[in-house]
């Protein structure tokens, strides 16, 4: 494939490697997050950790949009999905994540219409087609997916399509981030910047990492070879004693961001005073939901959604897998009572969960031979 | 070893302990996770089926059943839509049972075939998936020897559902096995995969992608037919690598030989229009179904006459030798990446395509 092997060659990720080798210290131990649960999912799928040094340790962070759901809204969309009448649609990984009573894949099989959706546009195109249902978008996700559910929604209220609402799970990346820095249990030496959601906000939010915590920020690309590259740079500044946001995702990342899409997310949401996350706990002014002006495409205005907090199973180590504060392996149900097929936790549950990616792929260590 | 890497070790030791153990059936209703071929099918075979029907022939899991020197299987088939570009459910009803026939070392002799129609269906419909049973039949050599018919009201199914059922003649020249895969063997697919799951699923236009890709359902008899030639008893097993892909039919057999595999990625056929359709969907072509790939097994001595052999049979020209079974860690799959990195290959969890055959 044209335009991606490049960023797959194994002859430049070999040289790479080598440069990555060269220049760490040994017996100095480096402690890199990359905040995206995309990269954690390249990391695994491409292998990536494998090419680096033992003293380079990759921290999965928080990054990843089903991972930060919480209990309780799961629920809520359960609920909402047996409304008489409701076609319910989302995202293929949230029909897998566990509520405090099952899944919405479980709604399903119990008579619920839940489908999945590829782009919130299906879901407009679904309720266009069944004027006489109500259809929901469960809409989740960071900065990333959130123009494509503003635009769709700019879209409904343009063409009047009433039996369409949102339920709105859009959150924003810099609070979580700066959640995580304020951790007193944190030892992290550099970030890995999320590069889809800097498509959207540009490099500059970041810029508070180095500028009131000291730690280097990359802001990289997907592919492996993006990753390695990134990994690489955060390195240099750390042995160069450089502190800032660099930009290894420059062909798609502009400083300023997408100021159309920032212009139609402005438009269409606003801030909530505070949205919980998994494991996080409640963070101030992280979360969208709809704006006045589209209130009338607003589900939990739409319909009774119950609200009910649900606390987070006790054996789940989720919160402190997600502040990259222990390594999934060494949560207590991980792999065990904790699996892809039966998820306690919501890491378990995307491909690009730390949990899931580590079990799916990465469930091998790295000094083992196979003979 | 850092004290790290002894607890990592640890742990991921407790989760091989713990999968090893035998399934249990837990779930309380099916969900289209149960019929998608990966983990919950697995489940709801080795926890529910198993335990209640398991005599000695079923329990080798084989794609077909073993009875004196008679190989037996049956396939139901409920793909939606049921024309696709290269096929349709009629060709694929014939086709996926004379391959479960074939891949346990049976050269396929009759089938019986079952339909359950949808009121409303056209004529026109179903005389076409008739005629293209009778094709498929005739091109694969084997007769249709006894059926029936049911009808359900409109809504009760989706236009229609085929089941039909094979029997075949164990060849002499087979000695094949689900548990005698040995370290050392080779692994050889027959051809490019992913080709039909990604051809129904662009069919279904769901993703308004499109690219030239057709199903490639079709008789793997002849395939076998020069394995066994060229390496009769050194080929260990075979497998038809539908619904989970390469992937599952690897994991399957990992399991029930109690081996290693590793898979070279570089090394598997992939053609660019399935490789960058599975990219965008974020799907990888290993879990893809296939309607006329197989896997074999061969000891090392007969690889190359084995690869030979079977790259001369019809549609399995881009055969290649993929990866080689290892001792430990047993019943795992590892892929040794393109980029140089090393993964777990694992059964697939959920069902991203469902309805595939």
């Amino acid at each position: 494939m044209r335009y991606v092997d490049e960023y797959r060659d194994a002859a430049l990720g070999r040289v790479l490697a080598g440069e990555i080798v060269a220049t760490v210290e040994a017996g100095r131990e480096y402690k890199i997050m990359e905040v995206c649960g995309g990269h954690t999912h390249t990391i695994y799928k491409y292998g990536v950790d494998d090419l680096l040094p033992a003293n380079v340790e990759l921290v999965h962070g928080p990054g990843c949009p089903v991972c930060v759901i919480p209990m309780g809204r799961v629920d809520d969309a359960i609920a909402v999905a047996h409304v008489p009448g409701v076609i319910f649609t989302c995202f293929g990984d949230m029909m897998r994540v566990p509520g405090g009573s099952g899944t919405l894949l479980d709604a399903k099989a119990r008579g619920a219409d839940v489908r999945m959706v590829y782009s919130p546009l299906d879901a407009l195109r679904i309720a266009r087609e069944n004027p006489d249902r109500e259809v929901v978008f469960f809409a989740v996700g960071f900065e990333t997916t959130a123009p494509s559910t503003a635009l769709t929604l700019k879209r409904a209220k343009a063409e009047g399509t009433p039996n369409f609402s949102c339920f709105s799970n859009h959150v924003t990346i810099v609070p979580p981030l700066r959640a995580l820095l304020e951790s007193p249990d944190l030892r992290l030496d550099g970030f890995i910047g999320p590069g889809h959601v800097s498509t959207v906000v540009g490099a500059r939010p970041f810029e508070f990492i180095p500028a009131d915590y000291g730690k280097p920020v990359v802001i990289s690309g997907f592919e492996p070879l993006d990753l390695l590259q990134s990994v690489y740079m955060v390195l240099r500044q750390l042995v160069e004693g450089r502190c800032e946001v660099e930009n290894q995702y420059a062909r798609v990342v502009p400083a300023d961001g997408n100021p159309a899409a920032l212009a139609v997310l402005e438009e269409v949401f606003e801030l909530r005073p505070h949205f919980e996350w998994r494991g996080l706990g409640f963070i101030s002014h992280s979360g969208l939901k709809l704006s006045e002006a589209y209130a009338e495409l607003d589900a939990e205005l739409r319909f009774e959604i119950p609200g009910v907090r649900v606390a987070d199973p006790k054996a789940c180590q989720c919160g402190e897998v997600l502040k990259g504060v222990i390594k999934p392996w060494e949560c207590k149900v991980f792999g065990t009572a904790c699996t892809p097929e039966r998820p306690i936790g919501t890491c378990m549950v995307s491909s690009e969960g730390a949990c899931a990616a580590y079990y799916n792929y990465g469930r091998f260590a790295r000094e083992r031979e196979v003979v | 070893m850092s004290e790290t890497t002894t607890r990592e070790s640890e742990a991921l030791a407790l989760i091989e302990r713990v999968r090893s153990r035998p399934a249990k059936f837990k779930d309380a209703q099916i969900t289209m996770a149960h019929g998608a071929g990966g983990k919950a099918t697995q489940t709801l075979v080795a926890g529910l089926f198993l335990p209640a029907f398991g005599g000695a022939a079923l329990r080798e899991l084989g794609d077909a059943g073993v009875v004196d020197d008679l190989a037996l299987t049956t396939d139901s088939f409920v793909v939606k839509p049921i024309r696709f570009p290269g096929g349709s459910i009629g060709e694929l009803a014939v086709n996926g049972t004379v391959n479960d026939l074939a891949v346990a070392g049976a050269r396929p002799l009759a089938l019986t075939l079952s339909f359950v129609l949808e009121e409303g269906l056209s004529a026109e419909d179903l005389r076409a998936e008739v005629e293209a049973i009778a094709a498929a039949a005739s091109a694969a050599g084997v007769e249709i020897v006894a059926g029936d018919t049911k009808v359900v009201e409109r809504g009760r199914c989706d236009s229609m559902y085929v089941t039909t059922t094979g029997l075949g003649r164990l060849d002499p020249r087979a000695s094949l096995s689900t548990g005698s895969l040995k370290p050392g063997d080779k692994i050889l697919v027959s051809g490019p995969i992913g080709e039909h799951g990604t051809a129904v699923m662009l069919a279904r236009g769901e993703f308004e992608l499109e690219a030239p890709v057709e199903s490639d359902t079709r008789s793997l008899w002849p395939a076998v037919d020069a394995l066994l030639d060229a390496a009769g008893p050194s080929l260990r097993c075979l497998r038809d690598a539908t619904r989970g892909g390469v992937a599952s039919a690897l994991n399957e057999l990992a399991q029930a030989s109690a081996v290693a595999m590793v898979v070279r990625e570089a090394a598997v056929p992939v053609r660019p229009p399935v490789a960058g359709a599975c990219e965008i969907l974020g799907i990888d072509p290993m879990y893809v179904a296939n309607e006329g790939v197989l896997v074999a097994f061969v000891a090392p001595e007969a690889a190359d006459d084995a690869l030979a052999a079977l790259a001369s049979a019809p549609g399995c020209e881009a055969a290649a030798e993929i990866g080689e079974v290892k001792t430990d860690p047993p019943g795992m799959v590892l892929v040794e990446t393109a980029f140089g990195g090393r993964r777990v290959m694992d059964l697939l969890v959920g069902d991203p395509l469902p309805r595939i055959c």
